[in-house]
């Protein structure tokens, strides 16, 4: 079985997000990017399928942000190849223009399996593998936890999540594009000495592609939530602090 | 293509899905703006007895057939795409949900519509339809113009109120054919794990997120909870490294909760969380990051490291408490 992961690049929550001075865009110089959680899951559910099946595992990127980071540790963690997507692009293009770019290189390559994240928090126009399916003329489904080989190796047998802890299980004639939500165990570390090691003899392929005909969403402006706006902020010192949360579930009669 | 809104109605086990009814009320404050009807389509089997509750729309399109009952996205797309292709409906409202975000895409390419995820307000402005969706875990929003072709809108759950979307009554009734046969089948429902707490029962509550760090810590809240008489819940990031259960955690595939009391404890406040939780009578968080969005939602936050925090808290509550 040849499997696809499909991977890319967000914007680090932890650092403060800025916008520009458009008001329609972050501001590019405020950003530190790492690998879209959800696709870190799918590369883990591949590699796990990997293990259990000896499928082979293709790890592809966008070239943005530390993509080639990622890619090094996809490497490092058990992908067979990696190959970064350069399409010129200098800002994130929306997910209708990624599905177009990997649909391309994906399309003569003849994968039995597409796996990427379910999401990223940059989504604004659909997420990757639903477009992605659509472009392909393959199966879809999203919101996946577990994914098992079926009888043959014609299909994939997956768990979907629903609301409340409900779990369906279908199974997907291959090939297929399915969305990870999360892969059956938390994703591998890699120990920074590995990494070091697979840096010096990484070979990531590039493959050059023309520019997306898709266009992002026209946003009219972006803004943050005011801070804080509706939490009434308690100040002092941690012991202070316990203290006055103490005090508020005493006055609401919430203490036993 | 006409000024209808369609809304792509969600079911489980013979009951609607709030967030159905939450995008009818939209649907039928903005059809009534934009001078349209409201349809809402229906996929399943023997689903015709919910008709009953969707008074609130004028049409009422139902595909009912064993293949679609169970949610089996192929199926579920095709019947769509179709019923997309014959209305030509200015907006197609879908829950930002687990039916919803399989369907978006599939159907965005299929019919060739722009399609807009994450949605929580949608408006008509001088004509033009609005929408705001929140981006990158709730710390960023987006505000765009609806292009006046049909376009595809995925709403979260808990942006609109339920209310406006309850009449009853049965709207009128059209059928559709069946979806030619497709390449995923359900296999099994597979129920969540009982024996555990359900912490939607529980009225107190110490929910812990990432920000505490590792599973040790998970003790820290027990005891906090213990000493409150609660129960701990959590959000995605601390069930995915399995410090805690599946059917503890609160959000968009967990649990959805309304108790007296939720202690966000280093939680960011993604909005796959807040889904579950917003509806919280009292909402105290404590997070590091004084930009964390749960402090737009809390009403009482503190910016603390959450770790030093519980058992400081702890030893106060059974102070407080003799």
């Amino acid at each position: 079985m040849k499997i696809a992961v499909l991977t890319k690049q967000v914007p680090d929550l932890v650092e403060g997000l800025e916008i520009d001075a458009s008001g329609k865009a972050l501001d590019q110089d405020s950003l530190r990017y790492i690998i879209s959680e959800a696709d870190d899951h799918a590369l883990e559910q591949a590699l796990l399928i990997r293990e259990r099946t000896g499928a082979s595992v293709d790890v592809f990127a966008l070239d943005m942000g530390e993509a080639r980071d990622g890619l090094t540790t996809a490497l490092a963690k058990g992908a067979e190849r990696v190959t970064l997507i350069a399409a010129g692009l200098e800002a994130a293009p929306g997910s209708h223009a990624l599905a177009e770019l990997f649909a391309g290189v994906l399309r003569p390559q003849n994968f039995d399996l597409i796996v990427t994240g379910v999401r990223a928090i940059d989504d604004l126009d659909g997420s990757l593998g639903g477009l992605l399916a659509g472009l392909l003329e393959l199966p879809y489904v999203g919101l996946i936890r577990k994914v098992e080989t079926g009888p043959g190796g014609e299909t994939v047998i997956v768990q979907k999540e629903f609301p409340g802890g409900f779990i369906t299980e279908l199974e997907v004639k291959l090939p297929a594009v399915l969305g990870i939500q999360s892969a059956e165990q938390p994703p591998r570390y890699v120990p920074v000495s590995r990494l070091r090691q697979v840096m010096k003899t990484a070979k990531i392929g590039e493959q050059a592609v023309e520019a997306p005909e898709a266009q992002p969403i026209a946003v009219e402006r972006l803004f943050k939530p005011e801070e804080g706006a509706g939490a009434a902020m308690l100040e002092g010192t941690p012991e202070e602090l316990a203290q006055q949360i103490a005090g508020l579930l005493a006055e609401r009669h919430l203490l036993k | 293509m006409t000024n209808d809104v369609m809304v792509i109605g969600e079911h489980f086990r013979g009951a609607l899905n709030q967030i159905t009814l939450e995008l009818l009320g939209k649907a039928r404050e903005l059809a009534g703006q934009l001078g349209g009807k409201v349809e809402v389509v229906l996929l399943g089997h023997g689903v015709e007895p919910l008709a009953a509750e969707l008074g609130a729309a004028d049409r009422l399109i139902i595909a009912d057939h064993p293949l679609l009952e169970h949610f089996v996205p192929e199926a579920y797309e095709a019947v769509i795409a179709q019923r997309i292709k014959q209305a030509g409906p200015r907006l197609v409202l879908l829950g930002s949900t687990s039916v919803g975000l399989d369907l978006i895409g599939p159907l965005s390419v299929r019919v060739a519509l722009p399609c807009f995820d994450n949605c929580t307000s949608l408006q008509v402005r001088e004509g033009r339809v609005v929408g705001i969706s929140q981006l990158y875990g709730g710390k960023i929003f987006a505000e765009y113009a609806v292009p006046e072709t049909t376009a595809l809108v995925a709403v979260v759950p808990g942006s609109f109120p339920a209310e406006p979307g309850k009449a009853a009554g049965v709207p009128e009734v059209l059928r559709l054919a069946a979806p030619p046969a497709p390449r995923t089948t359900f296999r099994k429902l597979i129920e969540p794990p009982p024996g555990d707490v359900d912490v939607s029962k529980v009225p107190l509550l110490v929910a812990v997120g990432r920000g505490i760090q590792n599973a040790d810590n998970i003790p820290l809240a027990e005891e906090l909870a213990e000493t409150l008489g609660g129960a701990v819940c959590a959000s995605r990031p601390v069930i995915d490294q399995g410090w805690l259960p599946l059917t503890r955690q609160v959000g968009k595939s967990g649990v959805t909760v309304k108790p007296k009391l939720y202690l966000a404890l280093g939680i960011s406040g993604a909005p796959e969380h807040v889904e579950g939780m917003k509806q919280s009578e009292l909402i105290i968080a404590v997070n590091t990051d004084a930009k964390a969005p749960i402090f737009g939602l809390a009403h009482y936050g503190a910016v603390a490291d959450a770790v030093e925090i519980m058992p400081l808290l702890t030893e106060q509550i059974r102070a407080a408490s003799g």
